[in-house]
C-alpha cells in the first residue's frame, strides 16, 4: 500500500500489477486525465507541482483511512507532478477487493481525498495565452490586485 | 529572534520568486510568520485560505515556531 508522486509518465498496466492477489475478486482504477477545457476556457497545458513530502503522507493517510473503513485486500495511488499535455495521466488510484462494493467505494473515496486534501497545486496554461493557478484566486474583500484596499 | 526555514510553492512561490529562504523573524506562530511576509511581499491569498506545515506536517496556526523550525504555507489545493 502505498502513495506516491511521481515525475515520470503513468503507466496504468503496470500500476494495476502491484493489486494481484489471489483473495481479489473486483479490482476499481481511477485515472485522471488532462483535458483540454476547464469552466469554458480551452486548456493548453497543465503545470502540476507538490509538497511531495507531506503530499507523500497525507496521501498514505487516505489509503490507510480507506483500509480501515472497506473491506480491501490492495490500494495504490500516485499523482504525477510537472508539466503535462491534453491526454496525459495525472493521477491513478487502484483498489482490489473480494468483492465490487468495497473496491468501487473506496476508489472514489481515495480519489475525492486526495483531490481534497494532499498539497499539490495544478496550473492550467490556457490558449489564449494566460494561465492561472487553480483555486487560488483572490476575490473582491481579500488582499490582493483587485481588492479596494489597494487601488 | 529565531531563524526559520520557508518554502515555497504554487502561486506562493511565484509571489516570492524564490522556492526557498532562510529568514530571521519574532513571529511567535505560523499566523504571524504569514502576515509578515505577506506584508513584505505581497501575497494575494489572505491567511484564512491557507493551511501551515511545520517541519513537515500540517499544524493549526497558533502552533508555536520554535528555532530551525520548516515552515511551508499551503495554499488551497487542486490535485487530480
Amino acid at each position: 500500500m502505498q502513495f506516491r508522486i511521481t515525475a515520470d509518465s503513468i503507466s496504468a498496466p503496470e500500476r494495476a500489477q502491484s493489486l494481484q492477489h489471489a483473495q481479489a475478486g473486483a479490482c476499481a482504477t481511477f485515472e485522471g486525465w488532462v483535458r483540454n477545457h476547464n469552466e469554458g476556457q480551452a486548456v493548453a497545458s497543465l503545470e502540476y507541482e507538490a509538497y511531495a513530502e507531506l503530499a507523500e503522507a497525507e496521501g498514505n493517510r487516505i489509503l490507510t483511512e480507506a483500509r480501515e473503513k472497506f473491506d480491501l485486500l490492495a490500494v495504490e495511488a500516485v499523482h504525477r507532478v510537472g508539466h503535462l499535455q491534453i491526454g496525459d495521466m495525472a493521477v491513478w488510484v487502484g483498489v482490489a477487493a473480494a468483492h465490487r462494493g468495497p473496491a468501487f467505494d473506496a476508489c472514489r473515496l481515495i480519489i475525492d481525498e486526495l483531490k481534497a486534501r494532499v498539497p499539490i497545486w495544478k496550473k492550467e496554461h490556457y490558449v489564449a495565452g494566460a494561465s492561472a493557478w487553480i483555486n487560488c484566486a483572490t476575490k473582491g474583500n481579500f488582499a490582493g490586485a483587485d481588492s479596494p484596499q489597494s487601488v | 529572534m529565531k531563524t526559520i526555514t520557508v518554502k515555497y510553492f504554487a502561486i506562493l512561490r511565484e509571489q516570492r520568486g524564490e522556492a526557498e529562504e532562510k529568514l530571521t523573524t519574532e513571529a511567535d506562530n505560523a499566523q504571524s510568520l504569514y502576515e509578515e511576509l505577506q506584508t513584505q511581499h505581497g501575497f494575494t491569498l489572505p491567511v484564512d485560505r491557507l493551511r501551515a506545515a511545520v517541519n513537515g506536517e500540517f499544524q493549526p496556526w497558533p502552533a508555536p515556531l520554535n528555532e530551525g523550525d520548516e515552515v511551508v504555507f499551503i495554499p488551497p489545493v487542486a490535485g487530480g
